[in-house]
């Protein structure tokens, strides 16, 4: 996608001193955190971390069965192909689209500013 | 030691469809913001996205077009992204199983051509637009989950003018095709584009550099150049490439990093639960394959080949699918190519020129142009009667047989009475007989000038122009006797 996703680093979320050490090599935890704007402090990274571990060990069980020949699913059921025609349906108010904004600024939802 | 560029794009194009690729909210632009949002697009919990079936078809076609493979089995995946103009946090795109395959599309230039391979074409939802204010931003999502057509090209574009080169061929095929509008204002064609230089001779290519989001032709062309020159110094000193990801300042004239590129890994992907995934059959395939158009190229070489056009003519005339269906249905109405191709490239061009109107929008129709064609074939009104006739024939509806025949406008007839136009053309300017006769060849225009001056116009002027010369011979000829 031709998109940025750099924000200001000073805007708070940011965590610089994180220790990314203790980690699994798949998924870091503080580095996950960092991107989704969550700020963890390093007791809970070390939490997560380990419990994801666990989390991750047991879905490496499947590792241990022989799947030759057998292919990737990614949906449990043979359906296909569940359409929709290209018409024109109402969409909501522009008072409700806002309403639950937590912020707004005009007609606009109102984010901490972005830079390129 | 000469360094070689290797340039791969990424061009998104926003599909013609109604509605947004998972939900029925209408594409539209230009309306106020997040006044065309629905729970789908404004990723509400609970929210689900239901495929948009003209979505795949022109994504289909466009592969079919480019002479792509289509995936026996395709789906669609989320890729986290955390960035406010995404209220999912994930963009719903095609991970490993892209709707087309391969393909590829040939451009032409400086006389040669060469194949740009595709790599695939993968269908995706666009994001919210973000305006930047001081202290805060905007976010309208309009634009949130438009289908955008993702078309990945392999790194053999060689220059900024291949990049180009192949830009023009990919929207005139897409317009041919009738899958996207490809208007760049409204940002329907926007491109991501990959550099890396390596020397001549080795086979590996470099590292590349990634500017993103160009939406006009002239910044890919402008930013390639100058980025091509910038790793060439880097290489060429000693120094080393940085993967990056780079934004070009058409401004300034430079590219700027914007941050170190994540890595794709970063991205998580995984099939989309809330999608299924799609499984054409071949009959469904051929039947959108039946409705295809013939390629630019291939209508090109034909026009060449039936009409015995120039290449050049040719290429003018298959530029866009509109003038071209124009020109076919004149020429074969007329049974003149030529004089179809004459029609349309000269004065037909310059009046769309001046009114900035396509061939759809003006009045002239193939059916009116042909039959001013005919009346000029068979000699019932001379060219020029022919050509002040167009302009008005373009701004509004009519039929030319009638204007000449209510208007009087029908060519002076044989050669008796343009004669006696000639004989009274050279009484009223014994001067201008003169001078011809003391050898100023110029002269004898001025009388054929004079001929269609007594005929309102209505003369033939090669008619005209042959009886002047006979007669001022016979003068001449009874001179030199006398
Ligand atoms: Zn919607």
């Amino acid at each position: 996608m031709g998109v940025s996703c750099e924000w200001l680093p000073n805007h708070g979320y940011r965590r610089e001193g994180v220790d990314l050490a203790n980690t699994t090599a798949d998924i870091r935890v503080a580095y996950v955190a960092n991107l989704a704007r969550l700020e963890l402090d390093e007791a809970s990274c070390a939490l997560f971390q380990r419990q994801l571990e666990t989390v991750v060990e047991y879905v490496r069980q499947i590792g241990e069965l022989n799947l030759d020949g057998i292919e990737p699913t990614s949906h449990g059921q043979p359906v296909y192909n569940v359409f929709r025609a290209d018409e024109v349906r109402p969409g909501l108010s522009h008072d409700r689209v806002l309403a639950n904004a937590p912020a707004k600024m005009g007609e606009e939802f109102k984010v901490p500013r972005i830079v390129e | 030691m000469n360094y070689l560029p290797s340039v791969g794009l990424e061009v998104h194009v926003q599909l013609k469809t109604n509605t947004k690729m998972f939900c029925g909210c209408t594409t539209a632009y230009g309306a106020p913001p997040n006044t065309q949002v629905c729970p789908v697009c404004l990723g509400y919990p609970g929210a689900m996205p239901v495929m948009n079936v003209a979505a795949i078809r022109l994504t289909v076609l466009s592969g079919l077009m480019l002479g792509c493979r289509i995936g026996a089995h395709s789906k669609f995946d989320r890729k986290s992204y955390f960035y406010p103009d995404m209220p999912k946090n994930y963009q719903i795109t095609q991970y490993d199983q892209p709707l087309c395959l391969g393909g590829g599309l040939v451009i032409e230039l400086g006389g040669q051509t060469k194949l740009i391979r595709l790599t695939r074409i993968h269908l995706e939802e666009d994001v919210g637009k973000s305006t930047h204010y001081a202290g805060c931003s905007g976010v309208d999502f309009n634009r949130a989950g438009v289908p955008l057509m993702e078309i990945v090209t392999e790194p053999d574009i060689s220059s900024a003018d291949e990049a180009v080169a192949f830009l023009l061929a990919l929207k005139q095929t897409l317009l041919y095709a009738g899958v996207s509008e490809c208007n760049l204002e409204e940002g329907n064609l926007r491109c991501d584009v990959n550099i890396s230089v390596r020397p001549e001779g080795t086979g590996k290519l470099g590292t590349k550099a990634e500017i993103k989001n160009m939406n006009t032709f002239k910044g890919v062309q402008a930013a390639l150049k100058y980025e091509v020159a910038r790793q060439i110094r880097c290489v060429a000193g000693g120094g080393r490439v940085v993967q990056e990801t780079l934004r070009w300042d058409p401004d300034l004239g430079e590219t700027f990093s914007m941050r170190s590129k994540e890595d794709a890994h970063d991205y998580r992907y995984f099939p989309e639960p809330d999608l299924l995934p799609v499984v054409l059959a071949d009959a469904q395939i051929e039947a959108w394959r039946a409705t295809l158009p013939e390629r630019p190229a291939e209508r090109r070489a034909r026009f060449m080949h039936v009409y015995g056009l120039p290449a050049y003519d040719a290429g003018v005339l298959t530029a866009e699918r509109g003038v071209a269906d124009f020109f076919e249905a004149t020429a074969r109405l007329c049974g003149n190519g030529k004089a179809a191709s004459n029609w349309i490239m000269t004065d037909v061009m310059r009046l769309l020129g001046e009114s900035g109107r396509s061939v759809t929008q003006c009045a002239l129709t193939p059916e009116v142009l042909a039959e001013l064609i005919l009346l000029v074939e068979r000699r019932t009104i001379n060219l020029p009667t022919a050509k002040g006739l167009l302009p008005e024939l373009f701004e509004q509806a009519g039929r030319p047989a009638e204007l000449v025949a209510t208007r009087g406008l029908g060519q002076v007839g044989g050669e008796d009475e343009i004669g006696r136009l000639v004989e009274q053309a050279l009484a009223a300017n014994p001067r201008v007989v003169q001078d011809f006769l003391a050898g100023k060849q110029a002269a004898a225009q001025a009388l054929v000038g004079q001929v269609m001056k007594l005929s309102r116009g209505k003369a033939d002027p090669q008619m005209a122009g042959r009886l002047v010369a006979e007669r001022l011979a016979a003068r001449q000829g009874g001179a030199a006797v006398s």
